[in-house]
């Protein structure tokens, strides 16, 4: 069977104080991940301050944009179905996300995938994933 | 200080309606409450500590208070969705302990089959929630955050479609005796893996049901319960546990009952060959599975293999499990059904299950909730109580 991904309305992403950054650099087609200079250790989803040693000298690098799915579910009994996803960024840390512009009925847990970014209701691009 | 011993379950009811379009979520409160207390042999004068949770209309547990006319010097709105009755069932017990409250009353109802609140629409993220910017645009509901877990316990221990059937139709096993059931046809594996998927790999029959309803308890101090006439039901092990993303170090293959069981366990000094009959929170048929291995009921990766061919069926397999018919057949009251998996287990310990499923001998029994996404954020409590 196939169940190619059609692209759907997509709400928009509340923007904080702590994320403009991200969201400014998303519109560009660039994915930034919060990265922690004392640890070393990248974390999602992005906080002001590392989760994981609570060291607060994080800085946004630059994602290659690639990485593997971990976990992948088709949702189907929807109006337009879609598939959602977490991703392992080649980065280290694992995002939430949608497998994009691909048949869904094919996407498998372990594919490897490239950063896409779609447009949200309000204009806001928001970074989904495409088989790479 | 350990709560082992220190109070007892006197009283439980879960309200028999499965819709309720012409009562209030306050008055269903009103009368899980009534029926706690009267199955107890108590009164509302005699409350003084009163559990609630998100479910309760109002703020915190001070509008149901109000309602009810309560006279309490003991509140707690402990909010851990489906978890947050076990939560308050060992919450009660400490402040028993601590002299803080002699009577506890935990209440849950709500009406999310009148109100068509099925779970299916998208999550709805409250105001300034860190996550929200990160998951509200990829069309996170409840399903596919159990479905991603379903995922990738298949990926990494082969377990299959069928095994995660046999959940669905062992609740269906014990939902055929329970009158107030929502379903009550037993369904064959084969009846699960053809209905219709809906987020891969969990189809309808994988789901729980929608429901309106609740149910409340009573908890007390020992020389209260000994002075009432119903069987006598000790809490002797409680644990809790929040799992989380790690920080983006994410493992979809184990549950915050891997913590909250262990606690309980070690709590109670029981080993889980002394378990006779266990309430495992049943949302999806995946989260059964999950949370039998993080309790310690079978080795990690084991868990499809441990509840096909009947296992979890009262009479049958080794591990007989809500027997009421659970979440998946019975009832599933707002969307979150940990106090029916406490009411199911006293009723076990009291012998007063149905004749066709209950478990002989059943003295010692356990409860497990998990409130939330079990692939997002979840929160897990277990509850081990004893028939004195």
């Amino acid at each position: 069977m196939t169940l190619m991904a059609q692209d759907r309305p997509l709400p928009t992403p509340p923007v904080y104080p702590d994320n403009t950054e991200f969201w400014a650099a998303a519109n560009e087609g660039r994915l930034l991940v919060p990265k922690c200079g004392s640890c070393g250790k990248t974390h999602w989803y992005p906080r002001p301050f590392c989760p994981h040693c609570r060291s607060d000298d994080v800085s946004w690098i630059e994602a290659s944009g690639k990485g593997t799915i971990y976990s992948v579910s088709p949702t189907r009994r929807v109006p337009v179905p879609y598939a959602i996803a977490y991703v392992t960024l080649d980065e280290g840390t694992t995002m939430l996300t949608n497998i994009v512009d691909t048949d869904l009925d094919q996407v498998k847990i372990g594919d490897r995938v490239q950063v896409v970014f779609k447009a949200t209701e309000g204009g806001q691009k928001v970074p989904m994933f495409r088989p790479a | 200080m350990t709560i082992k011993g220190k109070a007892y379950i006197v009283g439980a009811y879960e309200h028999p309606t499965r819709k309720a379009p012409d009562k209030t979520v306050a008055q269903l409160h009103y009368e899980c409450a009534r029926g706690a207390l009267a199955d107890a042999g108590l009164t509302f004068d005699d409350v003084d500590g009163y559990f609630s949770a998100g479910d309760a209309p109002g703020m915190g547990g001070v509008n149901m208070v109000d309602y009810m006319n309560l006279k309490v010097r003991h509140v707690d709105s402990t909010e851990t969705g489906g978890s947050s009755y076990l939560i308050h069932v060992a919450h009660a017990a400490e402040a028993i302990a601590a002299g803080r409250c002699n009577v506890a009353l935990i209440t849950l109802a709500g009406r999310p089959r009148s109100e068509g609140h099925s779970g299916a629409a998208p999550r709805v993220f409250p105001p300034s929630v860190p996550d929200a910017p990160f998951e509200a645009p990829y069309g996170l509901v409840t399903i596919n955050s159990y479905a991603m877990c379903a995922a990738r316990h298949m990926y990494e221990y082969g377990t299959t479609p069928e095994q995660l059937a046999w959940v669905k139709v062992a609740a269906s096993h014990h939902a055929q005796y329970n009158e107030h059931a929502m379903l009550r046809d037993v369904v064959t594996v084969e009846d699960v893996v053809n209905s219709p998927m809906i987020a891969d790999p969990l189809h309808r029959l994988d789901c729980c049901v929608v429901s309106d309803g609740g149910g409340a308890l009573v908890v007390t101090r020992p020389e209260i319960a000994r002075s009432l006439k119903r069987p006598l039901v000790k809490v002797i092990g409680a644990g809790e546990h929040i799992k989380g993303q790690n920080g983006g170090d994410i493992d979809l293959t184990y549950s915050a009952g891997a913590v909250s069981g262990k606690a309980a366990f070690e709590m109670a000094g029981v080993t889980h060959a002394d378990i006779k009959y266990a309430s495992i929170y049943d949302s999806f048929t995946i989260t059964v599975v999950m949370q039998l291995e993080d309790l310690g009921f079978c080795e990690k990766g084991k868990g499809g293999a441990f509840v096909a061919d009947g296992n979890l069926i009262s009479g049958v397999g080794k591990l007989p499990f809500n027997t009421d018919g659970g979440g998946l057949c019975n009832n599933h009251p707002m969307n979150r059904g940990g106090i029916t998996k406490v009411i199911e287990a006293v009723r076990q310990l009291r012998g007063e299950a149905h004749p066709k499923v209950q478990v002989p001998n059943c003295d010692i029994a356990l409860a497990h909730g998990t409130g939330g996404l079990l692939g997002h954020r979840h929160a897990g409590a277990t509850l081990i109580m004893e028939r004195e």
